[in-house]
């Protein structure tokens, strides 16, 4: 038996990859969650790969009085290019199944995982950006204050309490990331 | 005392309370020890029902909530209210347009709930204005005023605004009988038997609501007093109750109590429809208005209407028939199943109940009693279901619960009593504080009555409240009737006089596509301003057309120069906020008229006229935030033919000249 060639599972897995990719396009894939005693029902910004989702307009309204940049999708060049890397991706996935090579799925699965330490980063670099770039003549300022949302979890900035968290597709892609360590495993581990 | 009846019953209350010596209870003996957890509705917790109270002469319709008696809101509908800007702001004006023009204030009696198939459904409550004769919708996905019709050939608008099963017809019946608009009215008022006629309008309602006078059927001169529709099997048919059959003009309060009995009329008003098919109707010109809200526009639109096709009652034999009905009936309510007819003389001292089936086979086997004025007069006892005896003094209105009980209101004798509606057996009674006049059981006139509370609405409030002056809190009571007694659990205050109410489950209301504010991108209005880049101030001769908007928490423009004596100013502010519950209110020194209360993504405009030169503050009325205080703006007033140029900004200075 050829050993460089991934099994008949592994391509089903592949499958589901390519999937979850090509279906993470359509939907939110982060949210963060702003909870403040006068939104009793909540403030959600979602993130999407093409745009910024949620109460954009009323977050961008509220924050003026701390003198944070108001969020447009146009002010981000991901979001032009975010579809494109997941479509490629979902393309990527589906043409291993052909190739069915091992160090294929595997440089694969180190690119997604570049990709996601990189995403992560920029993330970061935004929310620091936006957290901390204020206008020197907001209305309200509280010395030492950012507004930095966390990348991942809870943080209480003034009155909200800020979650980040992923949505949907953060849990679609977060699969797809399971699925190809498990395939990656599978091929390299316990196929001697 | 409010109505002219009270006074000559008062004599023979008196005398028959000495005479029983039933001396009222005080409401320590109606209240029990957990009164107070069954009508408490923990912060934070909402109430299960909607109550829809009409407000007197207040004009207004307030929405209370069941079993808390905490009030959420008053809804403008027949009068201004400066506090929404109703009436002032120049969109809202045409809302209160009638023949007679402008009139501000009416005397809203009745609230009448949509239904489907019998069932309150939560989309439109009705309202009546008794005064200037009208009917308003009031929608309740906004809980505004969404249409206004105007009814001619009518005086006081009193059994109005009484629904079909399905929302086919709101009806009204005239009040007053007065010549019909389309005939001369210069008449001698002694002449009222010959020249007076009752109008009674079928208005068609369609499936968003809008409103559609159909037809009027002309009747001999009598007062009507209350409606309600026939159900399930009485579906088609609709009961007036009439009083002042004596015809009389002068003194009714002695001339209209002469007879034993008056009547209730029952029209058959899918006949009446058939006869309005076949051209049996004539078409009269009269005069009347209807008023449109625009929801998309936030404006109204007044139409003024010029025909009216009117049904001859005593040409046309089989639509209306007389029910004799004693004495002075006021009320007039039909059971959930359509079967049994309840009228109330308010001097009477029984109860009579009519039966659908019997009053139908007395019109087929011609059992009548003559006619009045040409109307047949169906034999008392050929309808009769049976009385119900010495329920107490003065019935007035009677509401239904889902297990068979009626609950009839006694105003003479201030207390409400439980009776069978099958068996017509007495079952309870529990005093009200005082003189209770409607009633209301949620769902209570439809066909599945929700039971659980019974509110009574009283006319007169003596000790319940602090004083407060002459004029005292107008009262309402709520009572348990989910078990076998009625009991008493709250007494809440209400605006203007409260007549009759509607209620409905919370849930059918709330959850029935609610708004909870307009979408900027969907407003039409001609002036709105839907961003700050389009604020600007546009000059048409001495017409000033600002285009302002306004969000958390600056206006723009906030400075406006260039305004000149003689200038006419309309401020079209365009709330920006796409937020729940952020409205913004403007106010500028001197208006006349009101401030504006503008809706998240509503333009509302304000006329203002500056009646001197000088320097003119405008501020947010409407708390909206931190900075709330600091919305506020400047306009600059100059004398007529002043060469300051028209500029606005904000943001930045305007160069020093």
């Amino acid at each position: 038996m050829e050993t460089t060639k991934i099994s008949n599972s592994s391509k089903v897995l592949l499958l589901m990859v390519a999937a979850l990719f090509a279906g993470s396009l359509f939907v939110p894939l982060w949210r963060i969650e702003l909870d403040a005693p006068q939104y009793p029902e909540g403030l959600v910004l979602q993130l999407y790969p093409n745009k910024i989702g949620g109460d954009v307009d009323v977050i961008n309204g509220l924050n003026h009085y701390i003198g944070m940049a108001t969020l447009h999708t146009e002010n981000f060049f991901e979001f032009s290019v975010l579809p494109y890397i997941f479509g490629a991706f979902a393309l990527v996935s589906f043409v291993l199944i052909f190739i069915a090579k091992r160090k294929a799925v595997l440089g694969f699965f180190i690119t997604y995982m570049l990709f996601i330490i990189i995403s992560a980063a920029d993330f970061y670099r935004w929310n620091y950006e936006y957290g901390h770039n204020l206008d020197p003549n907001a209305a309200i300022k509280v010395p030492g204050m950012a507004y930095q949302p966390p990348l991942l979890g809870y943080k209480q900035l003034l009155n909200f309490a800020a979650y980040s968290i992923p949505d949907t597709g953060g849990w679609m892609l977060g699969g797809s990331a399971l699925l190809l360590i498990m395939i990656v495993l599978k091929e390299f581990k316990f196929r001697k | 005392m409010k109505n002219k009846f009270i006074q000559s019953i008062f004599v023979i209350a008196v005398g028959s309370m000495l005479f029983t010596s039933c001396k009222p209870k005080d409401s320590g003996d109606a209240v029990s020890g957990d009164a107070a957890q069954k009508a408490y509705v923990a912060p934070g917790k909402y109430d299960e029902f909607y109550n829809f109270v009409s407000g007197g002469f207040s004009g207004q319709l307030s929405v209370y909530g069941l079993p808390s008696g905490r009030l959420f809101r008053v809804i403008p509908v027949f009068s201004v209210d400066p506090e929404k800007g109703w009436g002032y702001s120049e969109e809202t004006k045409p809302m209160l347009n009638t023949s007679h023009g402008f009139v501000p204030w009416d005397d809203l009696h009745h609230t009448e709930m949509s239904q489907t198939n019998g069932e309150v459904d939560g989309r439109w409550v009705f309202a009546n204005a008794n005064n200037t004769p009208r009917i308003a919708r009031v929608d309740l996905k906004t809980f505004k005023t969404a249409e206004i019709i105007e009814l001619p050939n009518v005086g006081g608008n009193h059994s109005s605004p009484f629904i079909t099963e399905n929302t086919e017809y709101v009806v009204a019946g005239t009040r007053f009988s007065v010549p019909g608009d389309y005939v001369d009215g210069d008449v001698p008022i002694n002449t009222y038997k010959q020249n007076f006629k009752g109008h009674i309008s079928f208005v068609k309602v369609g499936k968003e609501g809008e409103m559609d006078l159909a037809f009027q059927i002309v009747t001999p001169g009598v007062n009507f007093d209350l409606s309600h529709a026939g159900k399930g099997k009485s579906h088609g048919w609709m009961f007036f109750s009439c009083y002042n059959t004596e015809q009389a003009n002068t003194l009714l309060e002695v001339n209209a109590s002469q007879k034993d009995k008056d009547f209730i009329m029952a029209v058959n008003w899918k006949k009446a429809e058939e006869y309005v098919k076949a051209g049996k109707a004539k078409k009269q010109s009269v005069k009347y208005v209807h008023n449109k809200w625009d929801e998309k526009t936030h404006t109204a639109t007044s139409e003024t209407k010029n025909e009216v096709l009117v049904l001859d009652a005593t040409a046309l034999k089989d639509i209306c028939y007389m029910i004799p009905c004693p004495k002075s009936p006021h009320g007039c309510d039909v059971d959930p199943t359509g079967e049994y007819i309840v009228g109330s003389g308010k001097l009477a001292a029984l109860i009579p109940v009519f039966s659908f089936d019997k009053l139908q086979s007395a019109i087929t086997n011609k059992q009548f009693d003559g006619d009045y004025s040409g109307i047949s007069v169906v034999k008392y006892e050929a309808a009769l279901h049976g009385e119900v005896k010495k329920p107490g003094l003065g019935p007035l209105h009677t509401e239904f619960d889902a297990k068979g009980n009626a609950y009839t209101s006694m105003f003479v004798s201030s207390e409400v009593v439980k009776w069978d509606i099958k068996s017509l057996k007495v079952l309870d009674r529990v005093p009200t504080y005082y003189s209770v006049g409607h009633l209301c059981v949620p769902g209570g006139d439809s066909k599945k009555p929700f039971g659980k509370y019974m509110i009574a609405y009283n006319k007169i409030t003596k000790d319940r409240y602090l004083p407060t002056g002459p004029e005292l809190a107008q009262s309402a009571q709520i009572y348990d009737i989910s078990g076998d007694k009625m009991r008493l659990i709250l007494d809440f205050p209400t605006i203007g006089e409260p007549h009759y109410a509607q209620a409905a489950p919370a849930d059918l209301i709330r959850n029935n596509g609610q708004y909870k504010f307009y979408k900027i991108a969907e407003n039409n209005h001609p002036f709105a301003a839907k961003g700050e880049k389009e604020a600007k101030v546009v000059r048409q001769g001495n017409k000033v057309h600002v285009y302002m908007t306004s969000i958390r928490s600056h206006f723009a423009p906030d400075n406006i120069e260039g305004i000149k004596m003689g200038d006419e100013v309309y401020f079209h502010i365009t709330n920006l906020e796409q937020d729940w519950d952020v409205p913004h209110g403007f106010s500028i020194k001197g208006a006349n008229n009101a401030e504006l209360l503008i809706m998240p993504g509503e333009t509302t405009t304000l006329k203002w006229v500056p009646d001197r030169v000088g320097i003119f503050p405008m501020y947010c009325t409407d708390f909206c935030s931190a900075l709330h205080q600091e919305m506020s703006g400047y306009v600059r007033v100059s004398p007529a033919g002043s060469s300051v140029p028209l500029t606005w900004s904000v943001g930045t200075n305007q160069p020093k000249i």
